[in-house]
């Protein structure tokens, strides 16, 4: 056994990637709740590849046969059903994880220096994910695939002068058709997935780098004992990997009762338009995007054309999720943790999170002058928390940070 | 932590048993993936028996039938052929069907249920190429006067003779495969299904 180990170390550093990230990769004592749903992203990123191998083996990337596919998947393959759910299920798995792990960002302070680099790396996959899950829901070919397609790609036609070449070069056709489902299949099974396993490398090879932030927002690295080991520190193998096959198991508990007994979970995970085949020539009645983009939706919603065009509120969709990107350098404040920040961050974020949930839940409404009026101030607060950032950062008095972490 | 001392034999049976438990979940969940390579509904149904009507079928014709995206031959041979079958057994690998290479109800001399009908796959026991069906006594490029009919698989050579029996000194190892099938009527033969009997 030593003697294998030795020739692959010789050949590969195998015992050294080992301990360095994971047997003496030494991670805060300190970890709570919040801490799982990193590991539990890269859980869902392997089932959603897994399943996604399976179910390409059946589907036909071809306007004419694609949304017929599904059906054959989901009735004649066998098992075929439990694959399609837990990859359909996984998606929305994905972004609740994906949300929970980046208000634990927000609570904690992970952004901030020296880990703004993880954080940005965070936000281009969030934004990757989202491209994949949207080409993804486009492939069924069911009617909120074909028409939630159309309204997003559309945004891109709202550029001026470049938009209408925009619109063809994306669609490869005059309309939503054949060759942009091929595409959007392209993209969805290789070129994102790709892009999306590399990002994940560079967000643990960069978060490895400078180490995990935690509840206390303090840096363990700064209180070493004699032989150089953080003193709040201990090893994430077997500590951590232990604590997070506690998780493991639960999430997996919660996400295949939902794929047993609720794969469309009343319309949120699965909506009923889209087990009736796209058809060009009928809308559905009421149209709105998976509930993990609607909050973008309403932003785009909020704001009214202006000058005879879409652009205003398009740009504003984007600014919204990009703008994510800047937090690190907007939060001024000295104290990481939400423990020891000064109550106007607290009650900054606590209406953040409203707004972000209204705005969710107003994405997926029909629009109403009360829901319009209702998505114009919330879309406000939601650019306020951001904009007014530096200044309630810096203001209201902090507690005292400890030296070590407070949780034994 | 207290100065208690670590219990190694109690950890090691908890890593034991969860490490078992976690690989008889990951057991189950490979049962989905892999039948999900298993034909589908669809495959199988395309797979059905397949009926053909041999009302029509002239001695010496054949007809060809897909069944499970294979060429099955149904012919009609006479008795001239049906009495020269035996002669030729000394030329033959395998003349008295001792491989399992037909349903036992073909195991007889002309291999099959009803001796002027013969139901056969089309496919050569060598690399699977589709023999051609060449019946006329005596062609001159396939041995002369010693060829008294049978198939030819023009991807290497093999021979075999209107019972579908392979000769000896070619290629090909085994007979042809006789698939299941039965009389449904005295004209209507169904080939998937063994006859009720069996």
């Amino acid at each position: 056994m030593d003697n294998n180990k030795n020739w692959i170390d010789q050949r590969f550093p195998l015992t050294k990637v080992w301990n360095e990230h994971l047997a003496e990769y030494y991670t805060p004592r300190n970890f709570n709740f919040w801490y799982f749903f990193g590991s539990l992203a890269i859980l869902v990123l392997v089932i959603q590849i897994l399943t996604g191998i399976f179910l390409t083996m059946h589907f036909k990337p071809d306007a004419a046969l694609a949304f017929a596919s599904v059906e054959y998947i989901m009735r004649d393959v066998d098992w075929g059903w439990l694959i399609r759910y837990i990859h359909s299920t996984g998606a929305s798995a994905f972004f609740v994880v994906i949300y929970l792990h980046m208000y634990r960002g927000l609570l904690y302070g992970s952004y901030k220096a020296p880990r703004e680099l993880i954080w940005i790396l965070g936000m281009v996959l969030y934004i990757a994910l989202m491209a994949e899950a949207f080409m993804g829901y486009v492939l069924p070919w069911g009617q909120m695939s074909y028409w939630g397609a159309k309204v997003i790609i559309n945004l891109f036609g709202s550029f001026p002068i470049i938009g209408d070449i925009l619109l063809e070069f994306i669609l490869g056709d005059y309309a939503v058709g054949d060759p942009a489902l091929n595409r959007f299949f392209s993209l969805h099974v290789i070129a994102l997935p790709l892009i999306l396993v590399v990002l994940v490398f560079l967000h643990i090879v960069a978060l490895h780098t400078v180490g995990s932030n935690n509840p206390d927002g303090i840096e363990i690295k700064k209180n070493k004992d004699a032989n150089g080991i953080p003193k709040d520190g201990i090893p994430f193998h077997p500590y951590y990997s232990v604590k997070d096959i506690v998780g493991v198991v639960v999430f997996l508990m919660i996400f295949t009762s939902i794929v047993f007994f609720a794969p469309a979970l009343g319309g949120y995970f699965l909506e009923a338009p889209n087990f009736v085949e796209a058809n060009p020539l009928k809308t559905p009645d009421h149209i709105a995007p998976l509930w993990y983009l609607t909050p973008f939706y309403s932003v785009l919603r909020a704001i009214p054309p202006m000058f005879g065009s879409q652009l205003p509120g398009v740009l504003a969709m984007f600014a919204a999720l990009l703008i994510l990107i800047a937090l690190p350098w907007l939060d001024r404040s000295k104290v990481k943790s939400i423990r020891y920040r000064s109550w106007p961050y607290k009650v900054a974020l606590t209406i953040f999170v409203i707004s972000f949930i209204v705005l969710g839940w107003l994405g997926m409404q029909a629009v109403t002058p009360l829901y319009s009026l209702m998505a114009q101030i919330f879309t406000a607060l939601y650019f306020a928390f951001f904009i007014l950032m530096p200044w309630f950062t810096s203001i209201g008095e902090t507690k005292p940070v400890p030296e070590r972490t407070t949780e034994h | 932590m207290s100065e208690q001392e670590i219990d190694l034999k109690k950890r090691r049976f908890l890593t034991g048993a969860t490490s078992v438990v976690g690989a008889v979940g990951v057991g189950f969940v490979l049962v989905p993936f892999l039948s999900s390579w298993m034909p589908s509904a669809r495959a199988k149904a395309a797979g059905a028996p397949v009926d053909v009507d041999v009302t029509k079928l002239e001695e010496g014709q054949l007809v060809r039938v897909l069944w499970r995206k294979k060429p099955i031959w149904v012919f009609k041979r006479d008795k001239t052929v049906l009495a020269n079958l035996p002669t030729l057994d000394a030329e033959l690998v395998d003349p008295n069907n001792t491989e399992n290479q037909q349903p036992a109800y073909a195991k007889n001399p002309h291999r099959s249920i009803n001796p002027e009908i013969a139901v056969m796959v089309g496919i050569c026991t060598h690399l699977g190429c589709s023999p051609t069906y060449r019946p006329e006594v005596g062609a001159a490029d396939l041995g002369g006067d010693a060829w008294k009919g049978g198939f030819y698989c023009p991807c290497h050579g093999s021979k075999f003779d209107l019972a579908g029996r392979v000769y000896a000194g070619v290629p090909a190892p085994t007979n042809l495969v006789i698939p299941p099938y039965h009389f449904v009527t005295d004209s209507l033969i169904r080939i998937g299904i063994d006859p009720k009997a069996s």
